[in-house]
């Protein structure tokens, strides 16, 4: 049970990519949490990447870093980054390192999950 | 409240040891037995999120940045107080740091490969009420947490 579990769940529309996190997100985990997001995203190349946060029950500084990473892999195929439905806890860590200056929050990943 | 009142109300009631090799996999025991041993004192939701944030932030400085992925323990001793007062007591036998006030600032990292966010001691300063950070160069780091629960409920 100590073990960092971890899962993706994927939904592919043209463009648009949207990745649901399972799990906690911490320094153990991140590694291959970013490891997966990255071969993905290079694989889909999507336009849009939207990563849905409900089911991430934990999250620490090495999210932010993890999230930062793919913001900038993003960017550099070209495409943009967006977070969902991220709950209190990770919003209040979210907010804490001003990420909603750096990607959309909520809003159009809401839709692009529908 | 004087400092003389304000002790006398602080009987220790329990306390808790911890040692764990300094491991990534760890991090998620450490954290989840801190907020175990923490809810006898029934904090909210919102305060175990912070308390679990905070210590696996200071876990995760013992493994990568006092022992560098090297062998090495880290030391928690949990202490609960009985006015709802957590202190949370992390030491590590690693590297040490050179500059506590510059490690201390947001964003700052020495690690910048490994897609660190810097924002580690922020983290611990804003998700707690308190954080001292005492190091020496070659010795180890205590990274000393408190936070006092039940806040709203007892002052309204």
């Amino acid at each position: 049970m100590f073990r960092t579990d971890y899962r993706l769940e994927i939904k592919k529309r043209d463009w648009l990519l949207v990745v649901r996190l399972f799990g906690e997100i911490d320094h153990h985990s991140a590694v291959y949490m970013r490891e997966e997001l990255d071969k993905l995203i290079l694989k889909e190349r999507p336009r849009r990447l939207v990563l849905d946060l409900s089911c991430i029950e934990f999250m620490d500084s090495a999210g932010l870093g993890l999230l930062m990473g793919r913001l900038r892999l993003m960017h550099d195929i070209g495409g943009v980054m967006a977070l969902t439905r991220p709950n209190e806890r990770i919003m209040k860590i979210l907010r804490l390192a001003g990420m909603e200056r750096f990607m959309e929050i909520d809003g159009e990943g809401a839709k692009g999950d529908r | 409240m004087d400092m003389k009142a304000e002790k006398r109300f602080r009987d220790e009631i329990n306390q808790m040891e911890l040692v764990l090799p300094a491991i990534s996999v760890n991090e998620g025991m450490a954290r989840a037995a801190v907020a175990a041993f923490c809810a006898q004192l029934s904090p909210d939701t919102t305060e175990l999120a912070d308390i679990k944030c905070a210590v696996s932030e200071a876990v995760t400085n013992c493994i990568v940045h006092a022992y560098k992925h090297k062998k090495g323990n880290f030391y928690i001793t949990v202490s609960l107080y009985s006015d709802k007062t957590v202190r949370i007591a992390i030491l590590d036998k690693g590297c040490g740091i050179p500059d506590v006030r510059r490690a201390r600032e947001p964003l700052f990292t020495t690690d910048s490969a490994g897609e660190r966010s810097g924002m580690g001691f922020t983290v611990m300063e804003n998700f707690m009420d308190r954080l001292t950070v005492t190091s020496r160069a070659g010795k180890g780091t205590l990274v000393v947490l408190t936070k006092r629960l039940g806040r709203l409920a007892t002052e309204e």
